[in-house]
């Protein structure tokens, strides 16, 4: 029952780090919170469904071709609406991402409408396997976590290994000293935002089929996905996925014994967090230039 | 652009007599409004002057103190269900009752904002985001407000039931008198608090908290007095809000609430009143009543739902509004970053040195 419990937990928790991910990769070159993200994913899985629905094509070129999409729409946020922008506050860029978020909203209630729909994954839920007796596991759990970690490997040598990879981390630390040794800052955000976007769309596939796909349905896990990024520090990836599992295990040992408080207890332990270490529980302090 | 000379410049309320002459022919036009405009107009104008008191309060603290907050659905919410309860459960005449809703919200204010002393950015953000949902589902899950169902507030009574003294305001036109009321005197006083000591010391709390606290501003008193005030007006304005509505639910106070009070303060303007006035005024119209029924909107009405019959869908027409919304907020930062109070000062730059 316990080991079931800490089993689920930590399946959607790494559904959460997936997500929050994304959110990472995108703070920590370009320190802009995005709050889009979710309607981001959420209109490329969209597109995925219409695809699979509508010219039926078999799921793997769905998924290629939602994968492209995904790119091309984060790099054309970026392009559109981030760019233009000429020294934005902190708040200015909040806002900015939050109106995108409200018109990516509107554009797929416009196209799809507000009822829900099913989305299947070739990893189903209802597939599943009891590697220990007690515990089940499903096939959909087991393709999150081996998604998570392909994408944390993925991660760490593209950070580590690749000249691209080095280029975000520079940009990241100092802008115009990357700017002066050559880096062309905004490809490197453009890039940023586009693979961002790609692991967004892939978590909010996951989630899609996990619940139904309806245009706001991305609201609720973005936001717990954000809880997670904020708990691990904002700013480092295995922290991210850190605290994605904490809050996933809270959550689902909390929400099994107290239902109806689960939606706000992941936010609850978030804000006392916050008030023991202010900068999330990876991070290195916080230090303000005056 | 005006050059105080003195002190006594800075902290008067009218700048010149010529501000006072057309501010007093403004008061008299929106006293007299009722003479002269349809009774179905006072429903929204009722909900414009609750928006805008609260986005002058949120105004407060996200212009002048420089905090964000986008839980202010939240204490919005408190207002609403403080106020209604204290009438309801209490028996308590609304005069009391509303005041006191706006204290119970500025105490949740000054508990938020012990966690913001320590936070900022994206990590106040989540904390006041969180803070929201948290009132959210409070309320919707005790029984004692009334749940998931709502509940059904009493009509407003100004006078004092238990002393035989009642005054009922049944139509929206006598509502809109109290809250006119009720606003023109919480945006005197937000005017007057910026110029005082406490409003000068957010202001210096917004561009450097570190170098405020060098100058002597105690951010501790500051930040939570802060949060407190915008929380009260918060407060406020949700109390108007329930007895405008007569009967809610925990629905309309969501996330998406916050996110548009933000968008008011935005487009109007930040550390502006003026600013928040005209956002909150601009976008409760777009919000409530132009893009409430887009397939009737005039000229471009019949055009959308051709669009959407061919390629998308009517059903999903409803969702313009958020594209035109979104739209707006993105093109304000990127082309007016100071909002629609930038445009305005260009207006009077123009005019003001005309010829040349």
């Amino acid at each position: 029952m316990f080991g079931q419990l800490i089993v689920e937990g930590l399946s959607i928790g790494a559904c959460y780090a997936l997500f929050g991910i994304a959110v990472v990769i995108i703070y920590k070159t370009s320190e802009v919170v995005n709050f889009a993200q979710g309607e981001m994913a959420m209109l490329s899985t969209f597109i995925a469904y219409h695809i699979l629905t509508y010219y039926q094509y078999p799921f793997w070129v769905a998924f290629v071709m939602t994968m492209v999409f995904s790119i091309l729409l984060g790099m054309f946020i970026e392009f559109a609406f981030l760019r233009p922008a000429k020294q934005p506050t902190l708040l200015g860029m909040i806002v900015i991402t939050l109106g995108a978020e409200m018109l990516l909203m509107g554009v797929a209630g416009w196209k799809w409408g507000a009822e829900q729909k099913e989305f299947t994954l070739p990893f189903s839920f209802q597939v599943t396997h009891e590697p220990v007796p007690g515990v089940v596991i499903s096939d959909w759990a087991m393709a999150v976590f081996a998604t998570v970690i392909c994408v944390m490997v993925f991660l760490y040598v593209f950070f580590k290994y690749t000249k691209l990879g080095v280029a975000m981390r520079a940009t990241q630390q100092n802008r115009q000293a990357a700017k002066i040794m050559g880096i062309r800052v905004e490809r490197v955000f453009s890039l940023a935002w586009g693979f961002s976007s790609l692991i967004g769309a892939l978590a909010a596939m996951f989630f899609a089929a996990r619940s139904t796909l309806d245009p706001a349905f991305m609201m609720e896990p973005f936001l717990r996905a954000f809880a997670a990024a904020v708990l691990g520090g904002l700013m480092s990836i295995p922290g991210v996925v850190i605290g994605g599992e904490i809050l996933g295990l809270i959550e689902n040992l909390f929400g099994y014994f107290w239902p109806e408080w689960k939606p706000i207890v992941a936010f609850l332990v978030i804000i006392v967090v916050l008030c023991i270490r202010p900068s999330g529980l990876f991070a290195k302090h916080y230090v303000k230039k005056v | 652009m005006d050059v105080k000379r003195d002190y006594y410049e800075d902290i008067q309320l009218l700048e010149s007599k010529v501000v006072l002459l057309w501010s007093a022919a403004f008061l008299l036009f929106l006293f007299t409004l009722p003479f002269y405009l349809p009774k179905y107009y006072f429903y929204l104008l009722n909900l414009m002057m609750i928006h805008i008191i609260l986005a002058v309060g949120l105004n407060i603290l996200v212009g002048y103190t420089g905090q964000i907050s986008l839980g202010h659905a939240g204490f919005f919410a408190i207002g609403a269900y403080g106020a209604a309860l204290l009438v309801i459960k209490l028996q308590m005449p609304f005069m009391f009752a509303l005041p006191l809703a706006g204290f119970i919200a500025a105490f949740f204010g000054f508990i938020l904002g012990l966690p913001a002393l320590r936070l900022e950015g994206p990590y106040l953000s989540i904390a006041t985001l969180g803070f929201g949902l948290t009132v959210l589902q409070v309320i919707g899950h005790l029984d004692f407000f009334g749940g998931r169902t709502g509940i059904q507030v009493p009509p407003l009574d100004i006078g004092v039931p238990q002393l035989g003294l009642s005054f009922i305001l049944e139509t929206d036109m006598g509502k809109y008198y109290l809250i006119l009321i009720v606003t023109i005197l919480l945006v005197i006083a937000a005017r007057n608090l910026m110029k005082t000591r406490v409003g000068r010391a957010f202001v210096a709390i917004r561009d450097s908290d570190i170098a405020a606290e060098v100058i002597g501003v105690n951010l501790t008193i500051y930040k939570t007095l802060s949060f407190a005030i915008s929380a009260f007006y918060a407060g406020i304005a949700g109390g108007l809000f329930g007895f405008i509505l007569g009967f809610f639910n925990p629905e309309p106070f969501n996330l998406i609430l916050s996110i548009i009070f933000l968008v008011m303060i935005v487009v109007g303007g930040l550390g502006s009143i003026l600013g928040a006035i005209l956002g909150a005024t601009v976008i409760t119209y777009l919000q409530f009543s132009l893009l409430k029924n887009v397939k009737e909107m005039p000229y471009i009405g019949d055009f959308l739902v051709a669009i959407s019959s061919r390629w998308l869908t009517v059903v999903g027409l409803e969702n313009f509004n958020s594209i035109i919304l979104g739209l707006i907020m993105i093109g304000i930062i990127i082309f007016e970053p100071l909002g629609m109070y930038g445009i305005w000062l260009r207006i009077k730059k123009y005019w003001r040195t005309w010829p040349f």
